[in-house]
């Protein structure tokens, strides 16, 4: 495997394989010296054209625990500014030499297209509302290490019609054996569902006894361009998890987020933060799949062939 | 081309290998005292842990025993896909203690040299000795055992298969192969 551009791009043995190869991670995570030589002379860049603050410092941290150099492109502090085509700056920086490159991006496809341009191996971290697969693969090494995946009932709730992670997780949660039930306003869901392995409901009152985790998205006021829903309170009382509605969940069931939060908006800060939540764990998961993903990828021997 | 050539140890063969080994550990340090235990996956944490239950036989005395993995230390990554097997797990501080690392076959030395580096990160030793039940020659580091259970000339086409029950399933025993044609893991061990 060369690049990873979208779960699509694994099968269920893949998968495992790189989840497992993610606990050698966490192990490695919890030492003193949290830190590896594995991919020593490495060089890993970062081309993030939208906001983040935990997928970036994540695989940032990912690749100097893998003793990766990292070179940080900031959109706002570059050539991006004057013009500079996405094709231009990406060569640019294949051309100071490089391994890797980590790339978000609003546009769907643009790290399909950056694989074309250069040799080096590319790593989508979010791509428009297409797929977001280091999310996805966090999130189900949470579950898994809680919980048997196989048969497992996960709702994922709120904004799916913008959400990359809730495509990821459809996919990743489906090729490990869960059963998924999206839970959205009509407004919220992509225009088609054919394909997706999915069960719907747009009640979530409905589903939240009845499901082992509950997965929650941001609403995604930036990608929102018409009202989809009529007010952000009364999406909150009919799809956020509040206090209320999470006494109604399984006494074992687990809630996740995949952040920024809106705290009050489709999570309330109580739950967020409370027993059942994974939402820490996610984070600091996130850094081992991170590191199991680029030593996968630059490890293998693939890049050298 | 696959083909046997020799048994080289049966089970009784690898025990006595075994007493031997625990016994000059123990009469080179002058004593248990101070000493860990650390065996190398695949088999090496298997052996170690032998090792350990005969020195605690004669010497009435509990040796720690330590798995370490050192597939992130290795110089081949890139070259070929390089898989951790297990968690490495040492349950004490080895900084001033003896560290004895067990593995079972050494060839080449690159995993040695490797679980050095490894070991580093989990403190300074006061020293590093080195078992292993099979040296089979062809070193490509300045590294040599301090406990052999056996030496043994090999040629590169052959094979040494380390058999242990608790590791493997069966009988204990070890066995030279010619493996001509599938190549043997150049450089691996």
């Amino acid at each position: 495997m060369k690049h990873l551009l979208s779960i699509d791009d694994l099968d269920v043995e893949s998968l495992t394989g790189l989840l497992d190869l993610s606990e050698q991670f966490l192990a490695v995570n919890q030492r003193d010296i949290p830190k590896v030589p594995a991919l020593r002379g490495k060089v890993v860049a970062s081309l993030f054209y939208e906001d983040s603050t935990r997928t970036r410092l994540s695989f940032e941290t990912a690749a100097k625990r893998l003793s990766c150099d990292v070179m940080t492109f900031s959109v706002a502090q570059s050539s991006v500014k004057k013009g500079e085509s996405l094709r231009d700056t990406v060569q640019t920086i294949a051309a100071m030499g490089i391994d890797a490159v980590v790339v978000r991006h609003p546009a769907a496809g643009a790290p399909h297209r950056i694989v074309d341009w250069i040799d080096a191996s590319v790593i989508n971290a979010g791509d428009g509302r297409h797929a977001h697969p280091t999310q996805a693969l966090l999130d189900v090494l949470t579950l898994r290490r809680h919980r048997e995946l196989a048969g497992l009932r996960v709702a994922i709730v709120g904004d799916v019609r913008h959400s990359r992670v809730a495509r990821s997780n459809v996919k990743a949660l489906h090729l490990l054996g869960a059963e998924v039930t999206l839970v959205a306003p009509p407004t919220l869901l992509p225009e088609s569902l054919e394909g997706w392995p999915v069960q719907v409901s747009h009640d979530l009152d409905e589903v939240i006894s009845e499901v082992d985790v509950v997965m929650l998205l941001r609403m995604q006021f930036e990608r929102q361009r018409e009202a989809l829903f009529p007010t952000v309170r009364e999406y909150t009382a009919r799809y956020g998890l509040t206090e209320v509605r999470a006494e109604r969940l399984k006494p074992d069931a687990l809630v996740m987020h995949p952040g920024p939060m809106n705290r009050g908006v489709e999570v309330a800060a109580a739950v967020a933060d409370g027993p059942a939540s994974l939402v820490t764990e996610q984070v600091a998961n996130g850094v081992a799949v991170r590191m199991a993903v680029l030593y996968s990828l630059l490890g293998s021997g693939a890049s050298v062939a | 081309m696959r083909e046997f050539r020799a048994s080289v140890f049966d089970a009784g063969d690898l025990r006595r290998a075994h007493t031997r080994i625990a016994h000059e550990i123990v009469e080179r340090n002058h004593g248990a005292d101070d000493l860990v235990l650390v065996g190398l996956y695949t088999r090496g944490p298997a052996i170690a842990r032998r090792l350990a239950a005969a020195i605690e036989g004669f010497e009435g005395r509990e040796v720690p025993v330590g798995a370490l993995d050192v597939a992130f230390y290795r110089d081949d990554i890139g070259l070929r896909t390089v898989t951790p097997v297990g968690p490495t797990e040492v349950p004490v501080d080895i900084s001033g203690r003896v560290v004895v690392l067990v593995d079972d076959v050494l060839f080449t030395g690159r995993t040695v040299r490797a679980a050095l580096d490894a070991l580093t990160e989990l403190g300074r030793p006061r020293a590093v000795q080195l078992a292993v039940l099979i040296d089979r020659g062809h070193r490509e580091l300045p590294i040599r055992p301090d406990y052999v259970g056996k030496n043994l000339p090999t040629g590169r086409t052959e094979d040494v298969r380390v058999r242990l029950a608790e590791v493997d399933g069966g009988d204990d025993g070890i066995e030279l192969w010619d493996v001509h044609d599938e190549g043997v893991g150049e450089g691996i061990g």
